[in-house]
């Protein structure tokens, strides 16, 4: 069984104030096939977790330890993280000029796999995925990103979890800006690598609407820089009725 | 000094009408003129070099003298270099194409002669005409020409110059265009190869309708100077240009210049043009100057702009492909892979795309140290 250990993780980020800590001891346990929500209100750190896991060079890691199935990952590469089996959704995919989409899914399957895959079945899976994403085919020849809408962004980004089949993947409010189809969609395409592959899921999300399409096992409540509760699917109905409020009096939360 | 419009520029065949460039002029101030000395002031071979072209319907390619009545058509030197080839060569190669289905016609020049040449072509686009012309430059060279391209009313015509030299050729271009009403003129500058490179575009939009897209690639390792000075004279009413050059440099000693001048003259109205210059720089110590300039002299125009910018490689896009397990070098050669190959693609020969994508596959890889 595959698991996910993030452990005391200490970040903390240059900024033009200097140096401002942002993660203040981060523990988190994912197994095999789990789906853990990470929910927060603005400027708690989610996003400087799912960045600091996937090793973002903005992010200096303080202290602690990020392990996959007991290697440490926070000494690899950016790249050597994704071989390992992590995957990080972004919430802002950049656009990449001049690569197109079919090239840079096949370079870093690929790079994932160690070969290349065999053309027949990889096309196959390619369509497969796409359709079920209601891409159309001709995104294979657009740039990564280019000119894509918010929906068409994060579409492609369940694309590449689906088609490189992670171990555990990090979703950085992969629901936002999605209109309710999108979302039904990308929350589909998630459910699917699950049920396909055993995937571990640490969804970061400000918004309770997510979890009535991908059912979270557990909830995490994160406010300034650390997890404050813990709970089931309850936590998150209970976030949505009462706010972050009750957990805010006595913090101070980031800008 | 009070700034000179581009129009008012001083003009001339003859080598004796310019001073000797001391590397102060505005024309030379960024080029390092003590390593192409003999292409300025020298005495320079004016013989009918060994080229080699294809056999192509609806293009036909000769030498012509001196006389030819095709020669002067397009323009004349602004500088010394441009007028030292127009006052020395003999013989020059006259390019007509006539045929109005679309051809693709190809001049070699795989020089191996290191004495100072000068050279002179014309290109004419009859009316209603298409082709694409496509000169490749390879070998050891040092060479000073003039290119002279005729593009006759509501013809189409691509004119691609491709600069693969060896380290040691120096090579200096002006290419002068004339555009006709309702014709269409692609301009392409490929340059990868050769010590010091400087092709210099002036395209003159001179009746209603012309339209220009000038398009230039280069990629400039230690030791090498690549130069393009883009000019494009807006004289006519409903003219419209665009222009877009990419460069990656790489090394500490590589060095890239442009300038693109766009001169929207008192009669040119409702014009429209763009011009833009993107660097992408690979290593520490690269120069990459980058100067773009707009003269308007009419207010009635559909648009006028420019855009330029030289940078490192964007953190946020590397650490996406890295995220997606690409390797770190391997993930940058995607990113200037796919910087260039908008400029590639706008070429519109297979072959030649083919071959410069993997020319720029080669340069990648020995910039790395593979």
């Amino acid at each position: 069984m595959s698991n996910l250990e993030i452990r005391d993780l200490h970040v903390s980020v240059e900024t033009e104030l200097g140096t401002k800590q942002i993660l203040k001891g981060v523990d988190l346990s994912i197994g095999e096939g789990e789906t853990h929500a990470i929910m927060g209100p603005n400027g708690s750190g989610k996003s400087t977790l799912a960045y600091a896991i996937a090793g973002h060079p903005k992010y200096t890691v303080e202290s602690g330890s990020v392990k996959l199935d007991g290697e440490e990952v926070l000494t690899m590469t950016v790249d050597e993280r994704a071989r390992a089996g992590l995957f990080l959704a972004m919430q802002y995919p950049v656009e990449i000029p001049g690569v197109s989409v079919s090239n840079f899914l096949r370079t870093a399957k690929t790079a994932i796999d160690g070969a290349a895959p065999p053309i027949r079945g990889w096309i196959k899976d390619l369509d497969s995925s796409m359709s079920q994403l209601r891409m159309d085919k001709s995104f294979r020849e657009r740039n990564v990103n280019e000119g894509f809408s918010g929906g068409e962004k994060k579409r492609n980004e369940i694309l590449q979890l689906e088609l490189l089949k992670p171990k555990f993947a990090v979703l950085d409010e992969t629901d936002s800006g999605l209109d309710v189809d999108a979302l039904k969609i990308v929350s589909e395409g998630v459910n699917r690598a699950k049920a396909n592959t055993g995937l571990g899921i640490l969804l970061i999300t400000h918004y309770n609407r997510i979890l009535k399409y991908i059912q979270p096992d557990f909830v995490h409540v994160f406010v300034a820089g650390k997890v404050v509760e813990q709970g089931g699917p309850e936590l998150a109905v209970r976030l949505e009725n009462e706010g972050y409020d009750r957990f805010l009096s006595n913090a101070v939360v980031g800008s | 000094m009070p700034v000179q419009s581009r129009a008012e520029r001083f003009t001339s065949t003859s080598v004796d009408d310019f001073e000797k460039v001391t590397g102060f002029e505005i024309e030379w101030k960024l080029t390092p003129i003590t390593r192409i000395t003999a292409l300025i002031e020298g005495e320079l071979d004016g013989s009918a070099p060994a080229l080699t072209f294809s056999e192509t319907p609806g293009v036909t390619a000769a030498w012509v003298d001196r006389t030819d009545a095709r020669i002067g058509s397009a323009g004349a030197p602004e500088e010394r270099a441009s007028a030292n080839a127009w006052s020395s060569f003999d013989k020059a190669l006259a390019i007509d194409v006539t045929g109005e289905e679309p051809q693709e016609f190809v001049v070699t020049r795989e020089a191996t002669d290191s004495a100072p040449r000068a050279g002179h072509t014309v290109i004419t686009a009859a009316p209603f005409s298409r082709g694409l012309v496509i000169l490749r430059n390879s070998g050891d060279a040092q060479l000073t020409e003039n290119v002279e391209i005729v593009v006759g009313d509501q013809a189409a015509l691509t004119v691609v110059t491709v600069q693969e030299w060896n380290d040691e050729s120096n090579h200096l271009a002006s290419h002068f265009a004339r555009v006709g009403r309702d014709a269409r003129l692609r301009h392409v500058v490929v340059s990868l190869g050769g010590g010091v490179v400087r092709v210099n575009p002036s395209i003159h939009l001179v009746e209603t309708g012309a339209d220009a897209s000038a398009f230039g690639l280069y990629f400039a390792d230690s030791g090498q100077h690549l130069e393009q000075r883009v000019y494009i004279d807006h004289v006519a009413a409903q003219t419209k240009s665009r222009v877009k050059y990419k460069g990656a440099l790489q090394g500490a000693t590589a060095r890239s210049v442009w300038v693109g001048d766009v001169l929207i003259g008192p009669h040119a109205t409702g014009t429209d043009s763009y011009e833009e210059n993107r660097n992408l720089v690979l290593s520490e110590g690269p120069r990459a100057d980058s100067i773009p300039n707009l003269e308007i002299e009419t207010g009635d125009i559909m648009g006028a702009g420019h855009a330029s910018s030289t940078g490192r490689f964007d953190d946020e896009q590397l650490f996406y492909l890295q995220s997606r397990g690409i390797p770190e070098d391997e993930a940058r050669r995607l990113v200037v892979r796919g910087f260039l190959a908008e400029i590639v693609a706008q070429i519109g020969s297979d072959d030649l795309e083919t071959h410069l994508s993997a020319a720029i596959e080669a340069e990648l890889s020995e910039a790395q140290g593979h």
